[in-house]
């Protein structure tokens, strides 16, 4: 029974005596093989670590076990979310809207908006324009957007609804009530690609059809296009960084704020991209994407139809961000102000005195591609070894020559391997067979560490068991400082596990490392 | 604060809601919103509209059919693999996200916080994915031989290609002498995740119940019981347990929190259905009901007072034995929750609660707050039916506002209007109510504590609601420097 001076909840609670007992009677009725047989699933345990379990793990064609990527509706309602007022909609069923806020909002610890025009059987049967019209309406007159961003589920794709001939029909049956908001549009069906196509659909369709005037090139305007950025943190130093070459360099699609309100009142719309610099984007001098992966049909509208000059860069790590900013000098001609060579001085400091616990270590990493190349970067400038480069989303084309350039850096580069489309259940096995030291990645990482004792370094989206994380930079100089810290401090939580048994271990228990 | 003004205050508040809506809208909302009293005339949980269509446009608070099937029913059978069929973000979103507590060696012989997609592609919409789901159905059983069982939960695109899974699950089952269900929950089914219930039930009616297999060789005793629609959130149905063995009772069966197959299989042989969830597992008891001539009962283990009241109402289907040795039980624990009570309610005393939940805590909850002296004065269901709000109405102990299937919009008004002191509903309204400084408690995930169903987890549920109106924390909103009193 509790104690009242010392209430638990679960984690404890079922520890009592009372309670395994509970548990054993239940063992009686249950029919799972650790119930009935727990010697086989010791069994079964151990196969799942062997070399035949890993071969046929990663000859799967079908099954897709613990997944490392999302859909794209979610990356389309991020893009939304970056710009002032802008309302994501997604033309479907509430249940995807539902999801999406919550993922978002399980990473962030924020509130999500997003509305969906909950369509269902009957729009399965006559198309979604009904659920368009009332609720473009009712979004308008609840939130007063001054842009709703539509992209779509899977669903509405299924069923080929057009959206653009919806818009226009529900603004004419509108009275008016539509007349001054932005609606672009994108299709991002569930089935093609993931989380970052949805980005790149999303931010490709509102730069076509929202920014058209073309007029005369601006010198010094310059927009970056930071990506599917789950590091609020980051956006904030790129555009510190941004700032120090020119007043003009506007990020498109900037979630910094939406994501990061204070206490005090709640707002449902925070920060943003400017519309007005939205609608400017098309007569900037330059585009500078930071996630090249994650604006692959954004780069073509840029390059081929405003005819604009388009660079990507990934400010990721040392070298990465080296390129960025030799990038915004070049661009906006201007010497690399004094600060930022501090700042990277002082990164680089922080690398020689970190170096020796990172040098020689190996990683196991997943996440997006252009995160993947980013972060691995800077694993090879530290002279860690990153063993496993696991991306399940990774694009067909180029990406697993570019990471393999970045590998071929390291002087260890014979034991890094790159796995494009895996999942996570067959980095389990990898985990088994090939070991390394510890992974980088997400929550999902969390069952990798239980089942193979790799210690987790949590870099990459969505971690939802830690709190604030997001609201670091790891891109930049002063972000790298915060991944050497992460990754460097990380490794010493480790060590001192593994030093810390009285009279065994803990001679190497130091005070100072 | 009398009560006519509580009333009015809230009549008031749903007037000012309405406006902002477009007419057709406004008519569709004013139809879901209302008040009610405990005592008297027919009020809103009598009339009000509820599981239908959600007015398009609006942040709902709903999910879908899919997510009531493989989210709620079927996931957290353990010892079976639960197939997301179809793309690839259901399956993610969806992940772990419950505390349905289990235990077992994860990945080895039980899997419910890992994901298994068909993961579609393009080609998948064009030709169909039955190619895909058969060899997909092949694989799991190559590499994890110890699953009890597969289930197909179906994703949008499944049903709008017409896509034969039954087939698929017929002929899996027939080559490989296991249990294949094909459950079609596509999440454009119905209007929230309320049908993805139903048609789970009925995929358990219609292939796990005719499964006598389990049944054939099970002793039975007289006191056999078993617990249906708990999902064992942060360990609900294993305090619960603690309980019913206590009183005498033998636990059969877990629906469907740590629920194993076989323990659905053998749930016919209990002498009694205890239902929790009423709203997601009423099916499959009904047909229990029917089929097997199992009785069942709606119970309420929220608060020492329901859950007193239920022990009673649980030993009246047993004999003298039984139910004396619930007397000891109750009296055990009441000195215990009285403690607790004594304990917390001075600081909890006259607190005004608003809640949003599902199909079930909307009412269930009341009498654990009204326990600690708080005031329930808002409820309302994501995804109830009438008979849900009939339910409610017993539960209410002053006027209160009932909202049904109410979006973000509505809520925040209603808090903005009846200013409560804790605001107790889901993670997408948790920041919101947070960030206007107010109290806020997820009642899904129990905020990642419980369990708060039985004696002992009462005791959790008192500390949880202290801990969030009493930390310091809400009173740094207001800077030093802000020396205007807002609304005094």
């Amino acid at each position: 029974m509790q104690d009242l001076d010392n209430i638990v909840n679960g984690q404890k609670l079922f520890l009592k005596p009372e309670y395994q007992e509970v548990l054993k009677n239940k063992k009686e009725f249950e029919g799972s093989m650790g119930a009935i047989n727990p010697a086989k699933v010791e069994e079964i345990q151990k196969w799942t670590e062997s070399w035949d379990y890993r071969e046929k793990n990663l000859a799967r064609e079908a099954i897709t076990v613990n997944p490392a990527k999302a859909c794209q509706p979610l990356g389309a309602v991020m893009v939304a979310l970056g710009f002032e007022n802008t309302m994501p909609y997604v033309h479907g069923s509430h249940g995807c809207v539902a999801y999406f806020r919550t993922y978002f909002t399980r990473h962030f610890k924020e509130p999500t908006p997003c509305v969906s025009d909950s369509m269902s059987e009957s729009a399965a049967v006559f198309g979604g324009l009904a659920n368009m019209k009332d609720g473009l309406r009712n979004c308008n007159a609840l939130y007063k957007p001054e842009m709703i961003a539509v992209s779509t589920t899977c669903m509405a794709e299924v069923i080929g609804d057009d959206l653009g001939a919806f818009i226009i029909g529900a603004k004419d049956e509108a009275e008016g009530e539509l007349d001054n908001v932005l609606i672009p549009n994108a299709h991002t069906p569930s089935f093609v690609g993931s989380h970052i196509t949805g980005y790149d659909n999303m931010m490709k369709s509102i730069l076509e059809q929202v920014s058209t005037e073309k007029t005369t090139v601006d010198e010094e305007r310059i927009n970056i296009i930071p990506g599917f950025e789950p590091y609020l943190g980051s956006l904030k130093e790129i555009k510190k960084i941004s700032k120090m070459f020119g007043d003009k360099i506007v990020m498109i699609g900037d979630h910094e704020e939406q994501w990061d309100t204070g206490a005090g009142e709640y707002k449902l719309y925070a920060g943003g991209t400017k519309i007005e610099d939205l609608k400017g984007s098309i007569n900037a001098k330059a585009t500078i994407s930071l996630q090249k992966y994650s604006s692959i049909a954004t780069a073509k509208t840029i390059k081929n139809k405003w005819k604009q000059t388009y660079e990507t860069c990934n400010p990721i790590g040392l070298s990465g961000t080296d390129a960025f900013v030799m990038k915004l000098a070049e661009l906006t001609g201007k010497e690399i102000p004094e600060e930022l060579k501090q700042q990277r001085a002082r990164l680089v400091d922080a690398m020689q005195d970190s170096y020796p616990y990172m040098h020689g270590k190996k990683i196991a990493i997943w996440g997006d591609p252009d995160f993947l190349l980013g972060m691995v970067s800077f694993l090879v400038e530290m002279g860690a070894i990153p063993t496993h480069v696991v991306c399940h989303n990774a694009p067909r084309k180029n990406w697993e020559a570019e990471m393999r350039a970045i590998l071929d850096k390291s002087n260890r580069s014979d034991e890094c391997n790159i796995w494009p489309g895996k999942d996570l259940w067959a980095l389990r096995s990898l985990l088994f067979t090939e070991p390394v030291d510890f992974m980088i990645g997400n929550v999902y990482g969390k069952e990798l560490y239980r089942d193979t004792k790799t210690p987790l370094i949590r870099i990459g989206f969505p971690i939802f068991d830690r709190h604030h994380l997001h609201r670091y930079s790891m891109s930049g100089y002063e972000g790298g400082i915060n991944l050497l810290t992460w990754i460097t401090n990380g490794i010493l939580d480790q060590l001192d596990e593994e030093t810390k048994d009285i009279a065994e271990t803990d001679y190497f228990f130091d005070s100072v490392r | 604060m009398g009560p006519e003004t509580l009333e009015s205050l809230q009549k008031q508040a749903i007037a000012e809601v309405l406006e902002a809506y477009p007419e057709k809208a406004k008519k569709n909302r004013a139809k879901h919103l209302g008040t009610d009293n405990p005592e008297g005339v027919k009020g809103s949980c009598d009339t009000t509209r509820s599981n239908k269509q959600t007015v398009p446009g609006v942040m709902s608070q709903r999910g879908c059919a899919y997510a009531g099937s493989k989210g709620v029913v079927w996931g957290p059978i353990k010892d079976m693999i639960h197939i997301s069929h179809g793309p690839i973000g259901c399956g993610q979103y969806s992940r772990g996200g419950r505390r349905n507590y289990y235990i077992g060696t994860t990945g080895i012989d039980t899997f419910v916080t890992m994901n298994f997609s068909t993961d579609f592609n393009e080609k998948d919409i064009v030709f169909g994915g039955d190619k895909k789901l058969k060899k997909a159905l092949e694989e799991i059983d190559e590499l994890f031989p110890l699953n009890n069982g597969i289930s197909i939960q179906s994703e949008c695109p499944i049903g709008l290609i017409g896509d034969d899974i039954q087939a698929v699950a017929k002929v899996h089952k027939k080559e490989t002498g296991h249990q294949t269900v094909a459950v079609s929950c596509e999440g454009f089914r119905g209007v929230s995740q309320s049908l993805g219930h139903h048609i789970a039930n009925d995929m358990i009616r219609d292939h796990v119940m005719p499964d006598t297999s389990h049944r054939k060789d099970f002793e039975s005793t007289p006191y056999d019981v078993a617990i249906i629609g708990d999902y064992n959130i942060g360990g609900d149905a294993w305090s619960t347990r603690l309980i019913l063995e206590e009183m005498g009772l033998r636990v059969i069966a877990q629906w469907s929190g740590d629920a194993t197959y076989k323990e659905l299989a053998i749930a016919p042989k209990a002498k009694l259905n205890l239902l929790h969830c009423y709203r997601s597992m009423n099916y499959i008891s009904r047909h229990m009901e029917q089929e097997f001539g199992i009785p069942w009962m709606e119970y309420n283990f929220f608060g020492p007072t329901k859950t007193t009241e239920s022990l009673r109402k649980i030993a009246s289907f047993f004999d003298e034995k039984i139910q004396e040795q619930t007397e000891k039980v109750i009296a055990k624990y009441t000195a215990m929750t009285d403690a607790v009570i004594a304990k917390f309610r001075p600081m909890l005393e006259g607190k005004k609660v608003m809640l949003y939940v599902g199909g079930l805590r909307p009412r269930h909850v009341i009498g654990a707050y009204e326990d600690l002296g708080m005031e329930v004065i808002g409820t309302g269901y994501e995804f109830g039916h009438g008979d849900d709000y009939k339910r409610t109405k017993e539960d209410l102990g002053r006027s209160t506002l009932i909202y049904d299937d109410a979006n973000e919009y509505e809520l925040e008004e209603f808090v903005k209007k009846l200013r409560p002191d804790l605001v107790a509903a889901g993670v997408k309204e948790k920041y919101v109510f947070q960030k206007m400084g107010l109290p806020f408690r997820q009642m899904h995930s129990w905020d990642y504590s419980g369990p708060y169903h039985g004696y002992d987890a009462f005791a959790i549920f008192a500390k949880d609601m202290d801990l969030a109106m009493n930390s310091p924390v809400w009173n740094h909103t207001k800077a030093p420097w802000d020396k205007e009193v807002e609304g005094a």
